[in-house]
């Protein structure tokens, strides 16, 4: 897979673009599906996943072809996701007030533009609460749990996307763990 | 909860971590039988875990790589001539050097498109010529831009016309006479005048070293 990678990043920096789009075709479920978990909207996870491989292609030069190419591109992905969560965090304080007694119906609005059948309704109820719950913990435990539990990356390899030691990395999914379990506790 | 070891809940974050030690296992694994409030807290951790890894796995958007390159900046030619200029940091310096070198001399020779020669005492000028008047002696070396030269007195030195020509007459000049009429030429003098240089200094060096 690095091999591979490697050889498309290679063509890239000789200047043939189309090579860039079958990297794109590799990482994008992946690296949507981060932003997706973070950001928590369609959209935004939409737009921040293709800044993020925008970036990559800019600075494809700094990236070191003896590292992992994924590592690298999650790291781009999860520091804007970050940033943008930063950004919006008052619109978030005022998200959390409605959360008590309409804050499912918000989020059902998210992933409710098609239309489903009834069953599929019901399992949807689910994903909207994982989505929700995700929502709710705070940025550095969230994307600490994502990469752990969505992603299903080992711990060293999300203590080099964020950039973190080891032990950090594992406080994180420890309070994340924590946090959510008192979330959950009146499922 | 008061009885429990304090180390259990580390125990328990190691173990859902899926980084322990069999040892350590096995102690979790005693206490948690033994302890209803941890195997509670236990449960609970699992299910959580549980949970979150039920999120089904989400697609990227169809046309997701199309929008991407899209977006992608079109810079192909321009980011290209930078990567080769960074991977031959030695001929960038080079070229850059041609390039700038090239331009001072270019435009060293059009800027001095006026008149110009070499101050010397009792030389005369009659329009865009210089004159060593009849009689007269000038002594040093002489070089007149764009402009002509004409000789009927005594020149001692070398001579060198530049966009300009030498007019034969009566005077007796003592060194070189050197017309140069065109961009190229000029360059080349100029290149010639510096390896001059450069071979006088090291004449002098090795005259030097040899004493």
């Amino acid at each position: 897979m690095d091999a591979l990678v490697n050889k498309r990043i290679a063509k890239v920096l000789k200047g043939d673009q189309n090579a860039f789009a079958e990297i794109v075709e590799l990482y994008q479920n992946q690296l949507y599906q981060i932003c997706y978990r973070m950001l928590g909207n369609k959209q935004e996870a939409e737009d921040i996943a293709q800044e993020a491989f925008m970036r990559a292609y800019v600075n494809i030069h700094t990236f070191d072809q003896n590292r992992k190419f994924s590592t690298w591109l999650y790291r781009i992905a999860t520091n804007l996701c970050i940033d943008r969560i930063r950004k919006k965090k008052p619109d978030y304080h005022l998200d959390a007030e409605v959360r008590g007694t309409e804050g499912l119906n918000m989020y059902s609005k998210i992933a409710n533009d098609d239309e489903l059948p009834e069953e599929e309704l019901m399992r949807m109820e689910v994903q909207e609460r994982v989505q929700y719950e995700i929502s709710r913990l705070p940025d550095k435990y969230r994307a600490a749990i994502v990469l752990k539990y969505i992603e299903e990356l080992p711990l060293a390899e999300i203590s080099e996307i964020l950039d973190l030691p080891l032990g950090t990395v594992k406080t994180r999914i420890h309070r994340g763990r924590e946090a959510l379990r008192k979330q959950l506790s009146n499922l | 909860m008061n009885a429990c070891p304090e180390n259990v809940l580390h125990l328990m974050d190691d173990y859902l971590d899926g980084d322990i030690s069999q040892n350590d296992e096995r102690q979790l694994r005693e206490h948690l039988e033994s302890c209803s409030d941890c195997r509670k807290l236990y449960q609970e951790l699992s299910k959580t875990i549980a949970f979150v890894q039920s999120a089904s796995h989400i697609q990227a958007p169809a046309d997701f790589v199309q929008k991407t390159m899209a977006r992608l900046p079109k810079e192909k030619q321009r980011a290209g001539v930078q990567r080769w200029f960074r991977r031959h940091p030695m001929l960038a310096a080079a070229a850059l050097f041609c390039v700038l070198m090239s331009a001072a001399l270019f435009t060293n020779f059009n800027d001095d498109q006026q008149f110009a020669f070499t101050k010397q005492p009792n030389l005369v000028v009659e329009g865009q010529t210089v004159v060593v008047p009849e009689g007269e002696k000038v002594v040093g070396d002489l070089t007149v831009r764009n402009g002509d030269l004409r000789v009927e007195g005594e020149l001692e030195g070398n001579v060198t016309i530049v966009n300009g020509q030498y007019m034969a007459s009566s005077g007796v000049i003592t060194g070189e006479i050197e017309e140069i009429d065109k961009a190229f030429e000029w360059l080349w003098y100029t290149i010639k005048n510096g390896f001059k240089d450069a071979a006088a200094i090291f004449d002098t060096d090795g005259t030097q070293t040899d004493e």
